[in-house]
């Protein structure tokens, strides 16, 4: 847990003085994602930077795991906060693995330790020990120099790390990529994370809370749904877009707003039978599984009005299939790609678990603004 | 004042056949890595072999033609000396210009002949010009020891000086040789800036 | 590896021109009486050697710290001052030096040193304070970030880096030491350049080049242990001699 507690930075220039954080006061819980957000000279990377105190506060209190940081030995306190900069800072001069290694042996871990530790984080981003450990920065790629990066402020296995801009220097494929690994690992380690960007993108597929900072002030701290939402100022409207909406379907997944009870019909079953159902529900068309209830097809209530016999006998092809892990916005895509109102779910065995409808996605959508007012 | 003249004389003279030589040889060898190197690389071999063993070096050599002592060996030295500075200037910055700058000459129809003359020289002429101040630097300082082969110049106090040990003369020759050198430093990074374009001030 | 080449080329072609000297030395009888000042060169490279040693030790244990003195964050305001005047100083000619020291402390072995001292001290000095200034600011962001204590960023992170500048600053400094030595005769001091000091005043040309010779190749011998020096101890993730293409 990462709690601020009114920290303050007044810089003194020559034009008189710059207050770059004003009375910041928040708190991210124990293994959360908060990602500090707004546009350059917000105070977002001066508040993050206070914590570790690279720039020291001109006042406030800083928790770390509910003890005050204000007496600790700076030395100490950074040695136990992992810090990943926009800029990488891998040192070029050691090897990877010694990069690795810099804070396990600032803390004195035995050789074996820091190196058996070097070879297991490497694994974890899928590195190549035998390959990547001697060599040195300049030789990885841009990807390769940022993964190490963010496995060297992991090594000493701190409870807390700030990332400034981690993935800022990498191209927007890789950073996907790298996004992706990253929040895999988190699922596993739960780190207590504050992760500056100035990407509302970034912003809400990694964080877990977003605080958006203006002039030195924190505007707004709230999930990234709520922030897309309920916007708490035309500021912040502004700030995250007016496609804020479209940004919310990455946030929500098909199996959070499918109709759990899918309707289907089996191949054994007839085209009468297909079609009663439909009117009973009011579809337009009905999925066609057959005995592992696998979708093959669809039903149409114009291929059963207009022939006889069974389902098996007369389907037309899928138009598409949701998984339950995809987010709307994927789902929504293969909607319009194939002109239809409505999916199959399915689970990771490729089973039909329920049936999503663009309906049921802009009524999940409606409910949080009809529930504030 | 005499002195001081001659001694400038000697090394501008040097320095003027060594722009000569040099700036053509760094401008040819960017057209040929291996040529580069090969050059680079014997001219920065010249430049550490001290002054002094230079001239011990030719003096047997120009001895054959009457010329052992005296100014001829001299100039060499310092026409030799120069080429590192010279040639590496010219070739680095005229390796270092725009790429896109140089697609740009070659997009609005320029020859290879016009392109080096309107694009490349100019912009390298700071970068060259700093390679002059560099080679006119030090071999203000080997023109002082170039006494002792009978050049004459500002090494004749210091020469003087140290054989009758007057530290009178000894100094001034010092004093006078140094601030030549400092004077002709400040000098040359005034003309340096000056010859820079003004578009691109920021390069030192 | 096309630079390696030429250099073998280079080294045979310098080969051959030393064996065709060799050659026209010998008929022409110049070997010969080079040779009968084999002992005083012998000598001489000696005393040489130990000139340029304890002058230039000197510059180093006294350059390097003094280098990272001025580039420390709290000597900042002193620190560019101090490198202009060490800028003006390389300019001052190496002979005008050795004048100065000797208007300073007589003739003698003492002078030579003190002059060779002035000459090699700055080229060092300068060299380790670009050198530590020129550690990009991220990399000490992320040392400090992660715990270092100035003293381990210091030698963790600054001087590794800086090294390799700090080592063609001590190469160039040791080519100038080196080049220098032979004049330090002028003012008392022992070093090959009594023989070729001598050998021109007297017209006699073999022993000025017993002299020459030996002085030439004491230069880029010098120089050329400096470079594997530099090679070797410069890490390999920040030297340009050791560069290999990234995969």
């Amino acid at each position: 847990m990462i709690r601020l507690d009114n920290l303050t930075k007044i810089f003194d220039t020559p034009d008189g003085t710059i207050t770059a954080a004003d009375h910041i006061s928040m708190e991210v819980p124990a293994g959360e994602i908060c990602v500090l957000l707004g546009p350059s000279g917000c105070g977002k990377t001066t508040t993050l930077k206070m914590i570790n105190r690279i720039i020291p506060a001109t006042s406030g209190r800083v928790f770390i795991d509910g003890q005050d940081t204000t007496a600790m030995d700076t030395v100490d306190l950074r040695r136990n906060i992992g810090y990943v900069i926009q800029q990488i800072g891998l040192f070029p001069n050691m090897t990877i693995e010694e990069n690795i290694s810099v804070v396990p042996r600032l803390l004195g871990w035995q050789p074996e330790r820091y190196k058996a530790r070097a070879k297991e984080l490497l694994d974890m981003v899928a590195l190549d020990p035998a390959t990547f450990l001697k060599r040195y920065p300049n030789e990885l790629s841009g990807g390769q120099q940022q993964r190490v990066g963010v496995i060297r402020a992991l090594a000493a296995d701190p409870p807390v790390m700030l990332m400034d801009e981690p993935f800022g220097a990498i191209d927007p494929i890789n950073r996907e990529v790298i996004q992706d690994e990253f929040l895999k690992m988190q699922a596993e380690l739960n780190k207590t994370i504050m992760f500056v960007s100035h990407d509302i993108d970034e912003a809400v597929k990694m964080g877990d809370k977003i605080a958006i900072f203006r002039t030195g002030k924190l505007e707004q701290y709230a999930s990234p749904d709520d922030i897309l939402a309920h916007p708490a100022s035309d500021f912040i409207a502004g700030f995250v877009g007016s496609d804020r909406t479209l940004k919310r379907l990455q946030l929500v997944t098909a199996a959070q707003v499918m109709g759990p009870v899918p309707t289907f019909v089996t191949p054994q079953q007839s085209l009468s039978e297909a079609l009663a159902i439909m009117e009973r529900f009011e579809h337009r068309s009905i999925t066609l599984a057959n005995e592992r209830r696998e979708p093959i097809g669809i039903i149409t209530r114009d291929i059963a009005w207009n022939h006889q016999g069974l389902c098996g006998e007369h389907y037309e092809g899928l138009h598409g299939i949701a998984r339950q892990s995809d987010d709307l916005r994927t789902v929504v895509a293969q909607m319009f790609t194939a002109d239809s109102s409505w999916l199959p779910v399915v689970d990771a065995s490729g089973r039909l678990v329920g049936d999503i409808t663009q309906r049921g996605i802009t009524h999940h959508l409606g409910a949080t603004y009809r529930a504030k007012g | 004042m005499a002195l001081t003249l001659e001694h400038l004389m000697l090394v501008s003279i040097a320095v003027g056949l060594a722009i000569i030589t040099g700036v053509p040889i760094g401008v040819a060898i960017t057209q040929n890595q291996r040529a580069a190197d090969l050059v680079l690389y014997v001219a920065s071999v010249i430049i550490t072999i001290p002054s002094i063993a230079l001239f011990g070096l030719m003096i047997p050599i120009l001895s054959v033609i009457g010329q052992g002592i005296g100014y001829l060996p001299a100039i060499i030295a310092v026409l030799l000396y120069s080429q590192l500075p010279i040639i590496r200037n010219t070739y680095t910055a005229i390796n270092n210009v725009d790429p896109a700058l140089r697609e740009a000459a070659r997009g609005i129809g320029m020859t290879p002949m016009q392109r080096l003359k309107m694009v490349e020289i100019p912009l390298a002429v700071p970068v060259i010009m700093a390679g002059v101040r560099t080679a006119v630097v030090m071999n203000i300082g080997v023109m002082a020891i170039a006494t002792y082969i009978g050049a004459g110049g500002l090494g004749t106090y210091i020469q003087r000086g140290i054989s009758q040990t007057d530290p009178r003369q000894l100094i001034i020759g010092a004093v006078a040789v140094s601030l030549l050198a400092i004077i002709a430093d400040y000098a040359l990074l005034w003309v340096q800036k000056k010859f820079t374009p003004k578009g691109m001030k920021v390069m030192g | 590896m096309l630079a390696q080449q030429m250099r073998r080329y280079l080294y045979y072609g310098m080969l051959l021109l030393i064996f065709l000297f060799g050659v026209w030395a010998e008929r022409s009888g110049f070997l010969e009486e080079m040779l009968e000042y084999e002992e005083d060169v012998v000598y001489l490279v000696v005393e040489h050697l130990k000139l340029t040693a304890v002058s230039g030790g000197l510059a180093v244990l006294i350059g390097v710290p003094l280098g990272i003195v001025l580039s420390r964050p709290r000597f900042s305001h002193v620190a560019e001052n101090a490198m202009q005047v060490l800028n003006i100083g390389t300019t001052v000619p190496t002979l005008a030096l050795l004048a100065l020291s000797m208007s300073l402390l007589g003739i003698g072995n003492s002078p030579a040193i003190l002059g060779l001292l002035v000459a090699t001290l700055l080229p060092i000095v300068r060299n380790t304070y670009t050198g530590l200034l020129s550690v990009p600011v991220h990399l000490k962001e992320a040392a400090s970030g992660m715990g270092m204590l100035p003293r381990q960023m210091l030698w963790q992170v600054e001087l590794p880096n800086a090294l390799y500048v700090i080592m063609a600053g001590i190469r160039t400094a040791l080519a100038i030491n080196v080049g220098t030595a032979p004049l330090a005769f002028l003012i008392g001091g022992t070093s090959l350049g009594e023989l070729i000091f001598t050998g021109i005043a007297v017209d006699e040309q073999a022993m000025m080049l017993a002299g020459a010779i030996p002085t030439a190749l004491l230069a880029v011998t010098v120089d050329f242990v400096l470079g594997a020096l530099t090679f070797v101890l410069v890490s390999k993730g920040v030297n340009p001699l050791r560069q290999r293409p990234a995969h």
